[in-house]
């Protein structure tokens, strides 16, 4: 399919605002910057917040740290949505892949290519001792979440961190948009959180309303699951999608020509 | 004497902040904007460091100037493979002038 001319030519560019719709817009900026000044002046200067409500009650959450019994306990409902958020950004990338491309290993097929060498023999010296420190940086992150900073998404991270690395180094291949255990293992997080959420209703809690006793261990296990699903959504989200093999050189050439400008 | 330290740390940091911020915007070239929008990231943690919040300082650094830089770089490669996206134009002049 070639792309029709219209489309791939330059966009015409916008015309710069006069002065009038300069000044116009600074005086708008200003006002909104004064308001929001405003605002923060007249906020009360020592206010407590939520604070003494979360740490009167932060041992019914069944963790220590007061930011982890927040997201994960008193605030569940906006992890949780978070969660999901991360997973339909994975959709609307895949949702992305070119016509025909589906199931294919991500990225452009230059590079798929690539024997799994890699170019740089440096960056894979570094990735050789890195990755696995970025793990154990990873499970530390995630075993101190419930009592010191720390926790499943910035443990999530690191690991995506580690896996990023090593496909930048070519020493690992992204899986197939097509293969099964990748999005399970991103699906996972979100449906293990639905789970603990679920775990509390058939005694007659709440939705997210862990029973008291074992909401330490749901927390511990839904943030385990979570930090492989966020580890594996943000690693899947840099690999990008599939991309056609031929496509490119035919577009490109014949169209530059057309529009000499 | 700690104290009057303190805010010349935190008032060296706000001026970089806000500069960095202006800066990664207005940058005419793209890549420019994506390093200084992760440099951004990175000051940004030690922001909220200095503001007492070490789990946001964490996830800032973690997620907003790791993988959202990473991924930016990502976006910047492939706009400038795609055909139909056009290849990143030099520096334009009207932006150009602030000193």
């Amino acid at each position: 399919m070639a792309a029709n001319p219209e489309a791939a030519g330059p966009t015409r560019p916008e015309p710069a605002p006069g002065p009038a719709a300069r000044a116009g817009l600074a005086v708008a900026c200003l006002a909104l910057a004064a308001g929001l000044g405003r605002v923060v002046l007249d906020l009360p200067a020592d206010a407590a917040g939520l604070a003494p409500v979360v740490s009167g009650r932060l041992a019914e959450s069944g963790v220590d740290n007061p930011v982890t019994a927040v997201l994960l306990n008193f605030r569940g409902y906006d992890t949780l949505l978070e969660t999901g958020v991360l997973l339909l950004a994975l959709i609307a990338v895949w949702s992305l892949t070119p016509a025909g491309c589906w199931g294919g290993v991500p990225g452009p097929p230059a590079r798929r290519g690539e024997p799994p060498g890699g170019p740089d023999p440096v960056l894979r010296g570094f990735v050789r001792w890195l990755a696995p420190v970025a793990v154990l940086v990873a499970v530390y992150l995630l075993a101190v979440g419930t009592h010191q900073p720390g926790g499943a998404f910035q443990a999530g991270t690191v690991l995506a961190a580690a896996a990023v690395l090593l496909l930048l180094a070519g020493m690992a291949r992204p899986p197939a948009t097509a293969s099964l255990w990748p999005r399970l293992v991103a699906v996972a997080g979100f449906l293990a959180f639905v789970a603990a959420a679920l775990a509390g209703m058939p005694g007659g809690r709440e939705f997210l309303e862990y029973p008291l006793g074992l909401a330490g261990t749901l927390i511990e296990l839904v943030e385990t699951v979570l930090t492989l699903a966020i580890g594996a959504t943000l690693a899947l989200l840099v690999a990008g999608v599939p991309e056609p093999p031929a496509a490119k050189p035919p577009p490109t050439g014949p169209i530059k020509t057309e529009l000499p400008r | 004497m700690i104290g009057a330290l303190d805010l010349a740390f935190d008032a060296v940091l706000a001026i970089l902040l806000a500069g960095l911020a202006w800066r990664a915007l207005a940058s005419p070239a793209l890549f420019t904007g994506i390093v200084l929008f992760i440099v951004f990231g990175l000051l940004m943690a030690v922001a909220w460091l200095r503001l007492g919040a070490p789990d946001v300082a964490l996830a800032e650094a973690a997620i907003g100037a790791g993988l959202t830089g990473v991924l930016f770089l990502r976006a910047l490669d492939r706009i400038g493979r795609d055909p139909a996206g056009g290849e990143e134009k030099p520096a334009e002049p009207e932006n150009g002038r602030q000193p």
